[in-house]
């Protein structure tokens, strides 16, 4: 299990656990719940924000938020 | 009989929620603020029937009734306040058939409230691309609700949505999810000492002070004294919250709902892979820049030259044709310029808005903000920071108005403070006579000195913008956390009845926000032209005529001297006069002290202003610009050098010369502190940069 901002690229990955208390609502409500799916598809240039589909949401967030965010590799 | 039915439509972001609130009302939409505060207020009447009209009101888009900012607090506010005047009759949840799972989410929220509620799932079009099926009568069975399949672009099922509307006796009030599940503990002693209010409502109520701090609200009950969990346990209370919504929801979309994969074309990561490409993104989004910079300029100036022709046609016109007096006088020198210095910038804040919001409505916006983000970081800006500084090469009072959307406050508000450095459109007039006047007329590698320098200008107003807010992001400290979420949604096509509609509100906004200062500072400004204390005044007319006496001048040419003379013995006059030791080190005499202090209403003015303090009849550009050549200073050396004019430039560059703007960020704002530290700081920084300039080339 690591965090959402190490994933590479165009990877799929599983949500395992997500730090409630330092992500917005919104990004959970846009689906960003354990058990979900989720793929890197983009880096903007300098590394950040992360381009993700979330359970079949087209979003984006910065490092910072995607690292209280653990996933593990499907 | 005839029943005006009060309709709110309710949905997410990008879900086409504005294109059936424009289709369903038109023109008849009025657009302006809910009391108090700055947030949009947009509504309309339709006609249902022959009979029936409804009041329909377009609330803020949210993702869900848990508000994160101040624009989704009042949806809230409204559906919670039974009493409030916008509490809608029937509640019209607007989804997108492509994101129906996640849009799912608010419509079960609002059925919770008890409200009657309509679920309205837009862009069918898109269905065959996408090889989505759906069963809508199951669905309606599973989500105990009716359900119109509509799809604004082709026009189809807007009718029926209608009967709908019509028929809203007929909706379920039935709840989707049961509140209590989440922590049965919990909830029955929040029911016990809170008896005959609705559980959910009393939820909310409870962590919206969670959510969002800093709301004043009407209070459903005081629920401040009912502290048995920690925010921390209330916010996962509201995770679990979502995770059974979304089990509900999964759950009746299983059997409903189906896309085939395989016949989802995607176009969206084509375009996404160029169109944020860590090199061809950039290209591509400075190459749409200029474009956009381009033909505003290019297209704006035929409307413009016209509009300034009618005007001046018009003022005199009525100075001919009315009898003669203070009214008519008023009329053609105060209001009628004054209302003159608005319309002229119309053109270019509509055509800029024009594109904006073409950029918007495919998408692309989204992926500007993605590439931004990073970089505007830094600067203690957001990706979405990025409008408002574009917006500012028009017009300051739309792209200040155009921060809403960012959450974060400090970013938001560092951005509200930094955009009018950008170069906005009022500032050009006065630096392409200055530039004309001062910057040789010689070619460089092709290119000329003086595009050279209006383009070095532009480039001046973003890096002070960024250069402040960097400075801004030191020093101002926050409370709140920093969150960025943005949607990337799928590219569309526009459509010309939402960019029209755009188009028009911004327009509008700009006229009323600047109008009403900008004239009401021209004819203070005029009052202050046309009277003054002394004999000086008073007498101008024959102090002049005796003066000229032997000179055998022609009358016109007295006129002009008479109305000279006047201007500088006026009140005006006199205050520039009075802050011409200030302005000296800067290279600046009284004369253009007087165009300095009538610029303060907006800067435009500038050049008007020095037409009439040098004696020029008309304001052809060219008039203006030979007797501003032939300015000399009493030591015999030209008042407009390179120095001089660089300083000037520099000075209107920085400084804070426009009331509209500063009556726009109080409103923003909530408080005078911003405008008023703004209003001190720019102008500062305008005059040392002038004092400096003028001094080293001097």
């Amino acid at each position: 299990m690591f965090s959402l901002d190490k994933l590479k690229k165009n990877q799929l990955a599983k949500i395992e656990e997500i730090e409630t208390d330092h992500l917005p609502l919104k990004l959970i409500e846009m689906g960003c719940l354990p058990g979900n799916n989720v793929e890197l598809i983009h880096i903007a240039p300098f590394d950040d924000p992360l381009y993700f589909i979330i359970d079949d949401c087209h979003v984006a967030i910065r490092k910072k938020t995607a690292s209280k965010i653990k996933i593990s590799l499907i | 009989m005839k029943k005006q039915l009060k309709i709110a439509l309710i949905g997410n972001p990008n879900t086409g929620k504005t294109s059936v609130f424009n289709e369903l009302t038109g023109l008849s939409q009025k657009v302006g603020n809910y009391p108090g505060i700055t947030v949009e207020k947009k509504e309309g009447i339709c006609k249902l029937n022959r009979t029936t009209k409804a009041h329909i009101i377009d609330l803020p888009g949210t993702y869900s009734l848990n508000a994160s900012s101040m624009d989704e607090n009042l949806v809230i506010e409204i559906l919670l306040n039974k009493n409030d005047k916008d509490y809608p009759d029937i509640a019209v949840i607007i989804t997108d058939i492509e994101n129906l799972k996640r849009n799912l989410l608010l419509f079960t929220q609002i059925k919770d409230l008890s409200i009657p509620s309509l679920l309205v799932i837009n862009m069918s079009d898109r269905m065959i691309k996408k090889g989505i099926s759906i069963d809508i009568p199951l669905l309606e069975k599973k989500l105990k609700t009716k359900i119109a399949l509509i799809s604004i672009r082709e026009k189809v099922g807007i009718d029926y949505l209608k009967e709908l509307l019509l028929d809203y006796r007929a909706l379920s009030k039935e709840s989707c999810l049961d509140i209590s599940e989440i922590d049965p503990n919990y909830f029955s002693n929040l029911r016990k000492t809170f008896p005959g209010q609705s559980i959910y409502k009393l939820w909310l109520v409870i962590t919206q002070d969670v959510n969002f701090a800093n709301v004043h609200r009407e209070k459903v009950k005081d629920t401040t004294s009912y502290k048995t969990q920690t925010e921390s346990n209330l916010k996962r209370l509201q995770q679990k919250e979502t995770v059974k919504r979304y089990q509900f929801i999964n759950h009746s979309l299983k059997e409903t709902y189906t896309i085939d994969i395989n016949k989802a074309t995607d176009y969206r990561s084509r375009l996404d892979r160029i169109l944020i490409h860590k090199v061809w993104g950039y290209v591509i989004f400075s190459i749409i820049l200029m474009t956009i910079f381009q033909v505003i300029f290019d297209w704006s100036s035929y409307p413009m030259d016209f509009i300034d022709n009618s005007f001046s046609n018009l003022s005199e016109w009525i100075k001919f044709n009315f009898p003669s007096g203070l009214f008519t006088k008023l009329l053609s020198e105060g209001i009628l310029p004054g209302l003159g210095g608005i319309v002229i910038f119309i053109p270019q804040i509509a055509f800029l808005f024009l594109f904006i919001s073409v950029l918007e409505e495919t998408g692309y916006m989204s992926r500007v903000v993605f590439l931004m983000d990073r970089g505007l970081r830094k600067f203690g800006m957001s990706g979405k920071s990025v409008i408002p500084l574009i917006s500012g090469t028009a017009c300051a009072i739309p792209a200040v108005m155009s921060t809403r959307n960012i959450e974060n406050w400090k970013e938001r508000l560092i951005t509200i403070l930094v955009t009018p450095f950008t170069t906005c459109s009022a500032r050009l007039p006065v630096y392409l006579i200055l530039i004309s006047l001062v910057i040789p007329d010689k070619r460089f590698l092709g290119m000329s000195y003086q595009g050279l320098t209006l383009m070095a200008f532009y480039l001046l107003g973003f890096a002070m913008a960024l250069a402040s807010a960097a400075v801004l992001n030191k020093i101002l400290k926050t409370k709140y956390k920093s969150f960025f979420v943005v949607e990337m949604p799928n590219y569309k096509i526009p459509l010309i009845k939402n960019v029209m509609l755009t188009v028009f509100e911004k327009t509008k906004t700009f006229v009323v926000e600047a109008g009403q200062v900008i004239l009401a500072i021209s004819i203070l400004l005029w009052v202050l032209a046309s009277f003054g204390p002394g004999k000086e005044f008073k007498n101008a007319e024959i102090i002049v005529s005796n003066k000229y006496e032997s000179l055998l001048l022609e009358d016109s040419d007295l006129q002009e001297k008479i109305a000279s003379y006047r201007l500088e013995h006026s009140f005006i006059g006199i205050l520039g006069k009075s802050i011409e030791p200030v302005i000296t080190p800067l290279g600046y005499d009284w004369k253009i002290g007087i165009a300095l202090i009538s610029s303060f209403a907006a800067r435009e003015v500038f050049v008007g202003t020095l037409a009439t303090i040098y004696s020029v009849g008309s304001d052809k550009e060219e008039t203006i610009k030979k007797r501003m050549s032939g300015e000399v200073k009493p030591s015999g050396e030209p008042q407009f050098n390179l120095a001089s004019g660089l300083s000037l430039m520099f000075f209107y560059a920085f400084a804070m010369q426009c009331m509209s703007t500063l009556a726009v960020v109080k409103k923003e704002t909530n408080s005078w502190k911003w405008p008023i530290l703004q209003l001190f700081f720019m102008t500062l920084i305008a005059y040392i940069v002038a004092l400096v300039v003028y001094q080293t080339l001097k």
